[in-house]
């Protein structure tokens, strides 16, 4: 029968075949899945796989997706890395769109656009606050960040509701609960004309960079990992935990924050109940996917993005219900939880 | 006065989901596995609940699929965690990531259909009891077998070898296997029991507790009965109580709002949610308390070989 | 002749990059007790673990009683008669002692009538100890008690114990050869696995000795000197070190009263120690594991940062409320315990694994923690490397990798590197093979020569006589006075575990 026999050394091949690995298998099962359902498969797989990809607008649409996905996910990987589970980057998502929104409201026909500036800040300032909560329970009462983070994310959902209902929503807005449209000055600057591509795309690159440099280049970002692979050496080396929480939360709810700003202020322009748009919950699976390695995680974006695209598509084209993407992401995750045995683990035959 | 009455009865249905679920969680916990996927272990057997009993017009039936739902997520589950050690925290994520869009997607073409007529239980004479009656004697069946379960676990956990055995696996995988026990198979048991049982939780809320299916239905309380292991130290009767009281800070909500209370109903609705991060705040402020009483393996992995 | 009690015949096992057993001869006889004999991965204990049925070897016969045998679990070596005691005990905290015995036997008795048997076994053999007790209560001592009842009570044909007495006090030792002479007597065959030369010369009749997976020698222990056995287990006679003698300068290390409550319920309350190391000395501090040791250890190194003001003093300065790193720069360099996990980070590099406790390979300390220049840190490990004669694959070999001894040379080589002021090792050599502990001792020595303050706890009195000027014996929280190693027997030592170095009556077995 097939036995598991530890390596000495995780193998260097198997950290990047596993995630190819893992796509191939989900692709596989997809396959299966359209089959099963009586679609063609390769109308499935041409409307995942090349459709989003085939032609400029379509590669606009990729990276639209992608920024929040990426933003968040750098945020998450310096989170997980440091062994702090925050799940409800979601919550600090839609906080981060509430305060943006908040900045962007106050703008009328003769602000400047220089107010995207604290639009934004508003944002990652907001994000940071709602994680702030959770970090703080966790260090004055040892609370398990994993449920509290996820407990705000239906609260964070509440509030927006209650925000867009009540004190913000539009007197124009036929009842409606959503905020009046914000107005063009605090819309982020698109980068070419007849693509909905923002300068987010630009700030999330600039993310890669800052995360790699401080995961890999700094003792601070050194520290920080250590907490997450070794506590008792992390304690040896006097490397505060205290610290290495508040630094991975505050970090992953500014960025996921940031992301809820340039979503709302960018493609949306309002604040609506629909702005919780599961990108906190697919980030996880972008940072898994990605190995938690910054460069990963571009690519991992771009691939789940293209499952939300896919899933648009599908439903559009196809008749398959949009719930498509998440049972996809799902499947991706888990193939690549296994296939990351591969990574610590040879396979071999033995009596 | 009457509407105590209601109110009651109503908690005790409420409370019956998060019960059910967190007993299973329990007994998962107890072995050392935790499986972050009751959400979508839930969310599935809700579908598959409901879909059962829209189809065969059978409770019953409804009830079995929503269990054999929750229990293959869980065996899923843990082949990977027991035999692949992958990441138990990581891997119920996957599950419940997993479970929420398996579940949408199968469900949507039961967003709108409807179920056979909804039966009323009632067990006769002691329902005549003034107050009493109504309050605690015209619920589900489920309600009064989950009072036996938790009853029955008690028993099993702390009365028995076999359940010695498993706290010893949650204790000490590497003692127990060292002594020879199979503590990979025992995992896997407790794991599929555990999810069972949120599958039955599952079916339960589509069958019963609210007698339809919406996407993403469940709202959290597979979480909240994750906190609710954690919040009751691992103890069957605890469980029960905090259930009953988390049931009842739901139908609070509810209750206020038919009471004309001026607030908005979001903030109501916020309620249960506060409320775990606030009992969960107190509950973790003495790391000691939570040492003793948590099964000491729990979230790490465990290698036979070695 | 007498059918051995278990005959074990070419029995080979191989794992991926090492060769476990090679062709194993052995042959135990009824009511003997037969000593093991190895250094550390010799391949004592897969070997014990072929016999008990956790491993299955590649190749080889197994006869017990004359018949084949083929154990494929430890339930069938239970029913066979074989019962071992690990050294690490396979015992469930939170449950009691009588639970925990049941838990080991067959599951056809009662927990009564299994905790009678536990108070009857225990008065015949002279083991004293209470079956309702939660096993976290125990002293480790204690614990070793209920791992024996419990082999004892499957009235075993053979008994393995391996390295029973590293958790004992040398009183406590000779109790429990009383009892293994008595089951001797009484027909059980006795597997006794140790490197402790002394021991195995007293306790046993018959010994084969193991070195790299193959037997180099079946003797009679009682026969032979510990140069002789040391000949058999690692090829040569035990390395001699060259201990001069020296005037030790100013303290570097002055503890003074401290007292610290215990940090969690299952630790040990400090009371009142009193401690000093100058520069240029080798204090050591003996002690059965679980007497506070580990507390001390945590109040010294920084991890426990509760000690009153004026308790800890490092170089003249107030160091008790300092963390880690700030006593690193007043120039403490502490060896741990544990390497994987706390000495070392196990699936980092050997490399980054230098910045846990080394700065030198970071630039611009105040900016974000300072960077980190890759190539010096990887030239600086290979140098360690170099020096310490470390085998591992490079700079960027995984921590987990290293077999023991090489991590532990590692460490210990990144602490020395560092040219410390306060040297402070705890278990420096515990599971490190023959030849590199003698070196790290070596390394110890020269430390000390050059001037540096060395603090070593260990559990291995004969290395602490060895590399000491000066014991200490830390007992239930208290330490004893100072002695000079000239003027300390193992007798007295041995005593002074117990507690009774004030002629009190700190009853500890």
């Amino acid at each position: 029968m097939l036995k598991l026999e530890a390596r000495p050394q995780p193998s260097p091949a198997w950290t990047y075949g596993s995630p190819l690995l893992a796509l191939l298998v989900t692709v596989l099962i997809g396959v299966l899945l359209f089959v099963a359902l009586g679609k063609d498969p390769v109308a499935g797989l041409r409307v995942f796989f090349w459709d989003p990809i085939k032609s400029p607008y379509a590669l606009g649409e990729l990276t639209v997706k992608a920024t929040p996905l990426l933003l968040i996910a750098l945020g998450l990987a310096v989170c997980f890395r440091s062994n702090v589970w925050n799940i409800g980057a979601e919550g600090q998502y839609v906080l981060g769109a509430i305060a943006a929104s908040g900045v962007a409201l106050m703008a009328d026909k003769g602000s400047s656009s220089w107010i995207v500036l604290p639009v934004l800040l508003a944002g990652v300032l907001g994000g940071m606050f709602w994680a702030g909560i959770t970090a703080w329970l966790r260090d004055r009462f040892n609370a398990n960040e994993i449920l509290v983070s996820l407990m705000l994310v239906y609260v964070a959902v509440m509030l927006l509701s209650f925000i867009v209902s009540g004190p913000w929503k539009d007197p124009q807005g036929y009842n409606f609960p959503q905020s009046r449209t914000f107005d063009a000055a605090t819309r982020i600057p698109r980068l070419f004309a007849g693509s909905r591509v923002s300068i987010g795309i630009f700030i999330a690159l600039a993310g890669v960079a800052c995360v790699w440099v401080f995961l890999f280049r700094t003792r601070a970002g050194f520290a920080q990992q250590v907490g997450g692979l070794a506590p008792a050496a992390a304690r040896y080396a006097g490397f505060s935990s205290r610290r290495a929480l508040w630094v991975a939360l505050l970090v992953s709810g500014g960025m996921a924050g940031l992301a809820g700003a340039l979503e709302v202020a960018g493609p949306i322009g309002q604040l609506t109940p629909y702005v919780p748009a599961g990108y906190g919950f697919a980030a996880i699976i972008v940072a898994y996917v990605g190995r938690l390695h910054p460069v990963g995680m571009v690519l991992s974006a771009v691939l789940m993005s293209m499952f939300y695209i896919g899933g648009e598509l599908a439903q559009s084209r196809l008749g398959m219900p949009r719930s498509l993407t998440g049972v996809f992401q799902g499947l991706l995750l888990f193939t690549l939880l296994a296939c990351d045995t591969l990574v610590n683990y040879r396979l071999r035959w033995a009596k | 006065m009457e509407s105590y009455a209601l109110l009651i009865a109503a908690t005790l249905n409420a409370g019956t989901v998060l019960a059910l679920a967190s007993l299973g969680l329990l007994i998962n916990e107890k072995a050392g596995i935790v499986n972050l996927g009751a959400e979508g272990m839930m969310l599935c057997a809700a579908i598959a609940g409901f879909a059962a009993v829209v189809h065969t017009g059978s409770d019953l039936l409804g009830f079995a699929a929503g269990i054999g739902a929750g229990a293959l997520l869980a065996l899923i589950f843990g082949a990977l965690v027991i035999w692949l050690n992958t990441n138990q925290y990581a891997t119920g994520l996957a599950v419940s990531l997993f479970g929420a869009g398996f579940s949408a997607f199968v469900g949507v073409g039961y967003v709108q259909q409807k179920m056979p007529e909804r039966l009323q239980f009632e067990i006769p004479w002691l329902t005549d009891i003034p107050l009493i009656g109504p309050a605690l004697f015209r619920q589900h069946p489920l309600v009064y077998l989950t009072v036996l379960l938790a009853l029955a676990l008690i028993w099993f956990l702390y009365r028995t070898r076999a359940g010695l055995v498993l706290r010893s696996v949650g204790e000490s995988p590497e003692s127990a296997h060292a002594l020879g026990y199979p503590v990979r198979r025992i995992r896997l048991l407790a794991v599929v029991a555990g999810g069972a049982l949120c599958g039955l939780s599952g079916a339960y809320i589509s069958i019963v507790y609210t007698p339809l299916w919406v996407e993403g239905m469940v709202a959290g309380k597979g979480w909240i009965a994750l906190a609710l292991t954690t919040f009751a130290t691992w103890r069957p009767a605890r469980v029960l109580l905090g259930a009953y009281l988390f049931g009842g800070v739901t139908m609070l909500q509810f209750h206020l709002q038919g009471d004309g209370v001026e607030v908005p109903s979001q903030f109501l609705t916020m309620l249960p949610y506060l409320a775990t991060i606030v009992v969960l705040a107190l509950i973790s402020r003495n790391p000691q308390w939570i040492r003793i009483n948590m099964p000491a393996s729990i979230g790490k992995p465990f290698y036979p070989g070695a | 002749m007498t059918t051995p009690r278990l005959q074990l015949t070419g029995i080979t096992k191989r794992y991926p990059g090492v060769v476990a057993n090679s062709d194993v001869n052995l042959a135990v006889q009824p009511g003997q007790v037969h000593a093991v004999l190895g250094e550390n991965g010799a391949g004592k204990s897969t070997l014990m673990k072929v016999i008990y049925g956790a491993v299955k070897p590649d190749s080889g016969s197994v006869l017990f009683n004359g018949q084949p045998a083929h154990i494929r679990n430890p339930q069938e070596a239970r029913a066979l008669g074989i019962s071992m005691v690990f050294q690490h005990f396979s015992l469930f905290d939170t449950i009691t002692v009588a639970e925990n015995v049941w838990l080991g036997l067959s599951k056809s008795l009662s927990l009564t009538a299994v905790t009678q048997s536990i108070a009857t076994k225990a008065a015949e053999y002279g083991l004293d100890i209470d079956p309702s007790r939660p096993v976290h209560t125990l002293s480790v001592g204690e614990m070793q008690r209920v791992e024996i009842i419990r082999a004892l009570l499957t009235n075993p044909q053979l008994l393995i114990l391996d390295e029973p007495t590293s958790v004992l006090t040398p009183q406590a030792v000779e109790k429990l050869f009383v009892v293994l002479k008595k089951l001797a007597s009484e027909g059980c065959s006795i597997l006794y696995i140790s490197h402790k030369l002394h021991e195995i010369r007293e306790l046993c009749t018959a010994c084969t000795v193991l070195r790299g997976g193959r037997v180099t020698g079946v003797c009679n222990p009682a026969e032979e000197s510990n140069a002789s056995l040391s000949r058999l287990m690692i090829g040569a006679e035990p390395p001699q070190l060259t201990h001069r003698a020296q005037q030790p300068g100013a303290p570097v290390l002055e503890v003074r009263g401290l007292s610290l409550p215990r940090a969690d319920q299952f630790g040990v309350d400090l009371l009142g120690l009193d401690l000093q190391v100058r520069a240029g000395e080798v204090v050591g501090l003996a002690g059965v594991s679980g007497n506070g040791q580990k507390e001390l250890l945590y109040a010294l190194s920084g991890e426990d940062m509760r000690a009153p003001a004026g308790a800890i003093r490092i170089a003249g300065t107030d160091a008790g409320a300092l963390h880690p790193g700030a006593r690193r720069k007043l120039g403490l360099h502490f060896v741990p315990e544990e390497r994987l996990g706390r000495g070392a980070v196990p699936t980092l590099g050997l490399a980054h694994n230098l910045l846990l406790t080394r700065q030198e390979a970071i630039s611009h300390p105040r900016w974000g923690g300072g960077w980190i220049r890759v190539r010096a840190l990887e030239q600086q490990a290979a140098g360690i490397i170099a020096r310490f004669n470390v085998k591992a694959g490079g700079p960027r070999a995984v921590a987990r990798s290293l077999s023991g001894g090489n991590l532990q040379k590692f460490i210990v080589g990144r602490e020395i590197d560092a040219a410390p002021k306060l040297f402070i090792v705890s278990q420096p050599t515990w599971g490190v093979d023959v030849g590199a502990a003698a070196q790290i001792r070596g390394e110890i020595l020269a430390l000390r020569d050059a001037g540096c303050a060395v603090l070593v706890v260990s559990e291995e009195l004969d290395e602490l006589f060895e590399l000491s000027d000066r014991l200490h014996v830390m007992a239930r929280g208290r330490l004893s006075p100072s002695i000079a190693v000239a003027d300390a027997t193992v007798e007295q030592i041995g005593e002074w575990m117990s507690g009774l170095w004030q002629g009190e009556a700190h009853a500890q077995a």
